[in-house]
Formats: structure tokens, C-alpha cells, sequence
């Protein structure tokens, strides 16, 4: 029995083994203590709560709780009971949508832009004043000024994604346009490339693997922003599901809703990990 | 001889560069003349801060000089054409581009109304021509430096230029890649009559695939200080051009020059910016006849030398 193991296989076995003591350390915390509870409960209290408050310890979910709300709740994601009851399915639907359309609409501003500024020193500098005042302005402090000039709530929280998935695209697009090695530039120039034709198949090419990973860090900050903008403008959406449940005081749902933001987060990432080793090249 | 106007001239060429302390410019060459015939082999050579590759960049039309003008074919050079190809001595491949992708670009840039098969054909005969068939689909990180060079030499052949520029091509390879693409080199400009201006350190590869040499005075204030001609006969081998009677005679001239003569000129003269022209070296007016083979270099030692700056 002395085989080796790969590093893959060692470190899926380490990720399970961690898992394992996750939830053995979750299932020991949320034990039902009702000793304990008895004794510290003030009667009076405990009468007016029903139970509630005795069994305090527990409105934490178990592991075994929360595997069963897990489930009834991914077995039927899209189901519609009115305003305050729809699937998660449905809540990350609308999320996923403001995301996506705020992240286009600054993809379509940020890389034309970046392209300009990245081949322009009077570009750079008459435009580098404004990103640097803009770039470290919280997206959420927009979100008045948003809602006061669009006056929609959804509309508003798809523009705080525009403005914050705008730098980092903006950032990477100049500087990798910006950085193309000049030894492509005068092949192009050599050959008497026409400009549309050197930015579509030199620049763009050259630069394609910058420009990506501000894509990528873009989508990183906007599903980030997303969750906080939903709480502010309320209606749907997974942020606005996870304050709604705070208020319900369902913390299993909570637990529940911050396991599939980061899953989704997840995904997001790795769609632009894929695209990445698309574009990327080898010098 | 003077019937015919020259393919290439360059008339008093001069480039300064404002001086990084702010000072007076300083002139990396001035008073620069020469000329090029249609299907001449043209080195030039010197030392490093010379200005051989700014002179080259000019003839591009990739920098612009301060001074002088540069005629090819009777109009005036403003500005990188097609009609000059130019070999980049980082052999400046487009790593996301296959081989082939690589010398269609050139191509298609060049012949805009071709269709994708004429463009694929015409690629594939030079890629052919370099010796690199059953490579056309590969990335240039996955060739190694002799044959990433091979593709930028059939990527600036394959637009057909009326004139080759080459910055120190070879000088990133090993000796014995460098040979052999020295040797194909020799072969396809022999094919093509190309007319060629070669910027190289090297002096045994100016003398095997030079028409002439132009040796070029420490800067500032550089200029060309001497020509040489280089009558050896065509076909040249790499394995026999060194039992030619001239080729010592030649080859001490130059490594005379690189190692002593080149300091004389320049900002050490007199009056730095008195136009010179310069001193013709033809060995065939030597007087003394060579003797016959005597130059037979002992077994196991190369006779390939590098005169590095």
C-alpha cells in the first residue's frame, strides 16, 4: 500500500479533511445546550418568546438545518410568491442582470476610451486628472446622485456597476495600449498598416491579455458591489434577499444567500480565467 | 557608370540629439553620403554609438533626420513604405500569430485585394524559401532564435521590396545558426537580386555577402570614413571564400579599422564639422600579388572571429 499520491490528490484531500473539521467545529457550536439556557433565561423573557429565547443557541442553524434549507430551496429556485417571497434562482437572475448590463455598458465606454488614451500622451494627461479624482470615490456614494437625476431604483444600481467596473477596464486598457512592444508598432508602420487595421490586429492582440485582466478584476468589484447596492435600493435581487432575511431574522437563509454569492462570484472569475489563457501569449 | 542614376542616395545626412543636460545637441553623425545601385549588397560597420542604426531607421522612414535627404528610386523617402523591407534584428514576430499568420500579415498588408488562398499560397512559398515548411502553424515561442529569424527574413522578402534593410540580424544567434543562415541568405539575395543595406558587427559576414563596405567612424560627429570594395567572385562558399587572395587583405582592412583607424575620424579631428568624404580600399589595386594559398588555418581552430564593439 505504499502508492504516491499526485499534488492534486493530496490537496483534495487536505480541502475535504478541512471541510470535514468545518463541520464538525459548526455542528459542535450550534449543540443544544438547554442546561445552560435554563438557568441564564430570565422566565418572564422566556414566557414572552415562547421557547425562543431557551433555545437561543439554536437560531444559528445546524449543519443538518442548513442542509435542508440548502436543498428545498435549490430544488425549486425560480418559484414567484410575490414581492417578498421568489427563488434564488430568480434573485441571482436579476443580480446577474445588473451586473452584466452595468459591466457592458462600461466595457463599451472603458475600452475605446482606454484605447485613446493609452495611444496618446495629450489624451493621457488631459484625462489622468479625472481618473485619479473619480478612481477611489466609493460606487455607493453615486447611488443619491443616481437615483436623484435616473430616478429608477433598478436603473440606478446598474449605473453604480457602470461607474465602478469603469476603472479598473479604463486602467488596464491605456496601459496595456500604452505598453505595446515597439518592435510590432514599426512592423506595422513598415508595412504600412492602416490605422483601424493596427488596432484590430497589432494592438488590440498585443494588449488583449491587460485589457482582460481589467476586465476580470472589474467583474470582481461589481458582483462585490452589487450585494450593498440591492440592500440601498431594495426590491429583488440577491442583495435585497439577504436584508430581507436579516429582518425576517432567518440567519439560515442568510447563511444560505452568502454561500451562493460566492459561488456565482466563483464562476464569474473563472469565465474570465478561461478567456484569459484565450487571449494570452507567449514572447 | 554615371549614365545611370544610383537606386538610393543619401545626401548629407546629419542627426542630433538634444544634449540630456540641456546643453548644445550633440550630432551623432553628420556629413553622411552615399549611394546604392540596384542589387548591391551594402555592410556597413563601426562601432557602437556610431549611428548605423539610426541611419538605418532613416532609410525605413522610421526616424527622421535632422539634417540631409534620402532618395530611392528618384523620390524622396517621408515616412515607412512597402518598398523597404526590414529585418529587425529582435526579429520582432507577433508571438499570438502562427509562422504562417505572421508572413500573411506582411502579405496581405502588401496585396490588400488578394484572396485568403492567394495570400496562404504566396506566404507558404517563402516560408518554403527559408527552409521551414512543416513549421507554417507553430508560435514563434515555440521556434528557436535561428529559425524566429528565418520567418522575419521571408516575412520582409515575401512583400517583394524594392530594397532590404537588416539591423544586425544575426547577432542574437550562435555562430553556427548564423552560418547557415548566412549561407541561405547568400542564396536567396543571389535568386532574388535584392538590394541590401546590412548593418553587422560581424566582419567575415560583411566580407562573404558584401558588394561593398562601409566603415563608419566612432561618434560624435561619425561619418562614413572609409568604403571597401568587395570584388570577391560569386557564388561565394563560406567553406572556401577564405582562400580567395583578397580576402585577408580585406579582412585586415577592417579589423584595422574597427580596432585603430575608426578613432582618428570624428569629434577628435580638427574641425569636427568639416564635411571628409571618404577613402576608397579596392584590393584589387594592390600591387603585390598574393601568394598562392598560404592562409591554411590549423585544424580545430575557428576562423570565424566576432570584432564586437
Amino acid at each position: 500500500m505504499k502508492t504516491r499520491l499526485s499534488l492534486s490528490q493530496k490537496a483534495s484531500l487536505l480541502s475535504l479533511g478541512l471541510f470535514a473539521l468545518i463541520l464538525l467545529v459548526w455542528y459542535l457550536a450550534t449543540l443544544p445546550d438547554a442546561r445552560v439556557a435554563a438557568v441564564n433565561v430570565d422566565p418572564e423573557y422566556a414566557a414572552l418568546m415562547g421557547g425562543g429565547a431557551a433555545s437561543s443557541a439554536s437560531s444559528f442553524p445546524t449543519p443538518l438545518a442548513m442542509a435542508q434549507t440548502m436543498w428545498e430551496r435549490l430544488s425549486d429556485p425560480f418559484y414567484d410568491n410575490g414581492p417578498n417571497d421568489k427563488g434564488i434562482g430568480i434573485q441571482l437572475a436579476y443580480s446577474l442582470a445588473r451586473v452584466l448590463g452595468g459591466f457592458f455598458l462600461a466595457a463599451a465606454v472603458a475600452i475605446p476610451l482606454g484605447f485613446a488614451i493609452g495611444n496618446s500622451r495629450v489624451f493621457y494627461q488631459a484625462l489622468n486628472p479625472y481618473v485619479q479624482l473619480l478612481k477611489p470615490i466609493s460606487p455607493l456614494a453615486w447611488m443619491p446622485l443616481a437615483l436623484y437625476t435616473i430616478k429608477d431604483a433598478s436603473a440606478s444600481a446598474i449605473f453604480v456597476i457602470f461607474i465602478c467596473s469603469l476603472w479598473p477596464m479604463l486602467i488596464n486598457t491605456a496601459h496595456g495600449v500604452a505598453n505595446v512592444r515597439r518592435d510590432w508598432l514599426d512592423v506595422a508602420r513598415t508595412l504600412e498598416v492602416n490605422p483601424l487595421r493596427k488596432a484590430f490586429r497589432v494592438i488590440l492582440p498585443a494588449a488583449a491579455p491587460t485589457i482582460l485582466t481589467g476586465m476580470r478584476i472589474s467583474m470582481g468589484i461589481a458582483w462585490l458591489v452589487i450585494v450593498a447596492a440591492e440592500m440601498l435600493v431594495g426590491g429583488t435581487g440577491i442583495g435585497y434577499f439577504v436584508w430581507n432575511e436579516w429582518n425576517n431574522l432567518s440567519i439560515t437563509n442568510v447563511l444560505f444567500a452568502i454561500l451562493m454569492i460566492g459561488v456565482v462570484g466563483m464562476a464569474l472569475d473563472s469565465i474570465f480565467g478561461v478567456l484569459s489563457k484565450r487571449v494570452a501569449y507567449q514572447e | 557608370m554615371s549614365a545611370i542614376p544610383p537606386f538610393l542616395q543619401v545626401e548629407n545626412l546629419a542627426r542630433a540629439y538634444p544634449s540630456p543636460t540641456g546643453g548644445e545637441a550633440i550630432t551623432v553623425f553628420d556629413h553622411v553620403n552615399f549611394h546604392i545601385h540596384k542589387g548591391e549588397f551594402i555592410c556597413v560597420t563601426g562601432h557602437s554609438g556610431c549611428g548605423k542604426s539610426t541611419i538605418l531607421n532613416i532609410l525605413a522612414g522610421l526616424d527622421a533626420a535632422t539634417t540631409g535627404n534620402v532618395f530611392m528610386d528618384g523620390r524622396e523617402v517621408a515616412g515607412p513604405s512597402l518598398d523597404r523591407g526590414v529585418i529587425f534584428q529582435s526579429h520582432a514576430l507577433m508571438p499570438w500569430l502562427s509562422v504562417l499568420e505572421n508572413v500573411s500579415f506582411a502579405v496581405k498588408s502588401r496585396w490588400a485585394s488578394w484572396n485568403k488562398q492567394k495570400v496562404r499560397d504566396h506566404a507558404m512559398r517563402y516560408i518554403e524559401l527559408v527552409g521551414l515548411m512543416g513549421a507554417e502553424h507553430k508560435k514563434p515561442s515555440q521556434l528557436s532564435g535561428g529559425m524566429k529569424q528565418r520567418v522575419g527574413i521571408a516575412r520582409a522578402f515575401s512583400i517583394e521590396p524594392k530594397m532590404l534593410l537588416m539591423d544586425e540580424p544575426f547577432g542574437a544567434l550562435d555562430a553556427l545558426t548564423r552560418g547557415v543562415i548566412q549561407d541561405e541568405l547568400l542564396k536567396i539575395c543571389a535568386e532574388t537580386q535584392q538590394t541590401v543595406f546590412m548593418i553587422t558587427h560581424d566582419v567575415d559576414e560583411a566580407i562573404l555577402l558584401s558588394d561593398k563596405i562601409m566603415l563608419m567612424s566612432n561618434g560624435p560627429h561619425a561619418r562614413i570614413a572609409e568604403i571597401v570594395n568587395n570584388g570577391l567572385p560569386r557564388p561565394r562558399e563560406r567553406s572556401a571564400i577564405h582562400k580567395q587572395p583578397h580576402y585577408y587583405p580585406i579582412r585586415n582592412h577592417l579589423v584595422d579599422f574597427l580596432v585603430s583607424r575608426s578613432k582618428q575620424f570624428g569629434a577628435l579631428r580638427d574641425a569636427p564639422d568639416a564635411p571628409s568624404s571618404p577613402t576608397v580600399f579596392d584590393p584589387a589595386d594592390l600591387l603585390v600579388p598574393e601568394p598562392p594559398v598560404v592562409h591554411t588555418p590549423p585544424v580545430g581552430k575557428p576562423h570565424i572571429h566576432l570584432v564586437n564593439a
